[in-house]
C-alpha cells in the first residue's frame, strides 16, 4: 500500500476507524443523543464504502453514489424519528438514558 | 460544470507531478481523513454533548471533502445540506428540548467502558484483517480517468438518471436507471417519518 498514492485501501481504513467509533459509542453511551450520533458515523462510513467502491471497482459506475443518497435519506428520516421519540421519552420520564426507560421490562 | 472541475484537478495535478513532486493532493487528502476523525473521536468521547453535536458538524464536513476526493461531486453537496444543514439542527434541538440551553451539565454517563473497547477493538481488527486479506482488484488511477474523462455528463444528470430513468441494460450488459420505485418508495417513507414524528412528540390535548 503506496501512501502516498490515494487508493481504495485509503477509504475503507478511513470508514473502519469510523465505524468502529459509532459503534463504540452506541456501546457505551448512556445517553440517546449520543447513541444517534454514534448511528450517524456508521451511516456515513457505509457511505463512504458506497462510494469507494463504486469508484475504484465498479467500472464507472455511479451506483454507489445512488446508494449513498438513499442512506443519507433513510438517515434523515430515522433522525426525525428518533428525536421525536426521545422528545417523548423526556416528556415521559424525565431522563433520556436507555437504562431509567425500563417500564416495559417484566 | 459538466465533470471539467474535477478533471481539470487531475490534469494540473498530472503536470504538476510532472514538473516538481510535491503532493499537494495527497496533503490535503490527508487533512480531511484526520479532520473526520479526530472530530470523530470527540464526537465519541467527549463528556458534553453540545461539545459531541459540533464535533459531529465536522466529522460530517470532512466526510463531505472525502466525497469530493471520490469524485462525488453531487453527494458532497447533499453531504452537507442534508447532514450539516438539517440533520445536525434536528440533533441540536433534540438536546436542547431534552436539557435546558443553559444547562452546563448536559453529561452523559457512560458505562460498559471495557466490554465497549473491547468488542471495538475485535470489530476493528476484523476489519482490518478483511481489508487487507482481500484481494480488491481496483482500477488504476490512470483507467479512473480514462473513463471519467469519457463520460460526457456530471454526477448530477448521471444519477438523476439512475433514479427516475427506466430501466435499461446497455448492449455490453451495464444497468441504467431503475432506481425509480425505490426513489418513490422514499418519498412515501419521508411522508411517514414526518406524520409519525409529528404524531409521537405532539403534545396531549387537555378536554
Amino acid at each position: 500500500m503506496n501512501l502516498l498514492q490515494i487508493g481504495l485501501h485509503h477509504y475503507l481504513v478511513i470508514s473502519a476507524i469510523l465505524f468502529t467509533l459509532g459503534m463504540f459509542a452506541v456501546l457505551t453511551r448512556r445517553n440517546a443523543i449520543a447513541m444517534l450520533m454514534g448511528i450517524e458515523l456508521i451511516l456515513n462510513s457505509c457511505s463512504i464504502n458506497f462510494v469507494a467502491f463504486s469508484r475504484f471497482i465498479e467500472d464507472g459506475g455511479i451506483h454507489g453514489q445512488v446508494f449513498a443518497i438513499f442512506v443519507i435519506m433513510l438517515a434523515a428520516a430515522e433522525a426525525a424519528i428518533m428525536l421525536a421519540i426521545i422528545i417523548a421519552i423526556y416528556r415521559r420520564f424525565g431522563a433520556i438514558s436507555p437504562d431509567e426507560t425500563d417500564s416495559l421490562r417484566g | 460544470m459538466k465533470l471539467e472541475f474535477l478533471g481539470n484537478i487531475y490534469v494540473n495535478h498530472a503536470k504538476e507531478k510532472q514538473m516538481n513532486q510535491f503532493p499537494i493532493r495527497e496533503i490535503v487528502f490527508y487533512l480531511f481523513a484526520l479532520i473526520t476523525l479526530a472530530t470523530a473521536v470527540i464526537v465519541v468521547t467527549t463528556k458534553n454533548i453540545v461539545y459531541a453535536a459540533f464535533a459531529l458538524m465536522f466529522t460530517l464536513f470532512g466526510v463531505a471533502g472525502l466525497y469530493v476526493f471520490l469524485s462525488a461531486d453531487f453527494l458532497a453537496a447533499v453531504q452537507v445540506l442534508i447532514y450539516v444543514g438539517g440533520i445536525l439542527v434536528l440533533i441540536l434541538f433534540g438536546v436542547m428540548f431534552t436539557r435546558g440551553v443553559l444547562d452546563l451539565k448536559l453529561k452523559s454517563e457512560r458505562g460498559q467502558i471495557i466490554p465497549g473497547i473491547i468488542a471495538s477493538l475485535v470489530i476493528l481488527i476484523l476489519l482490518f484483517t478483511v481489508i487487507g486479506k482481500t484481494p480488491w482488484n481496483p482500477l488504476t488511477e490512470a483507467q479512473i480517468q480514462q473513463i471519467q474523462s469519457a463520460k460526457d455528463m456530471d454526477t448530477t444528470e448521471e444519477i438523476g438518471i439512475q433514479l427516475v430513468g427506466r430501466g435499461e441494460v446497455d448492449p455490453d450488459g451495464k444497468v441504467t436507471g431503475g432506481f425509480l420505485l425505490p426513489f418513490e418508495i422514499a418519498s412515501v417513507l419521508l411522508l411517514i417519518a414526518i406524520i409519525g414524528a409529528a404524531m409521537i412528540c405532539r403534545r396531549e390535548v387537555k378536554e
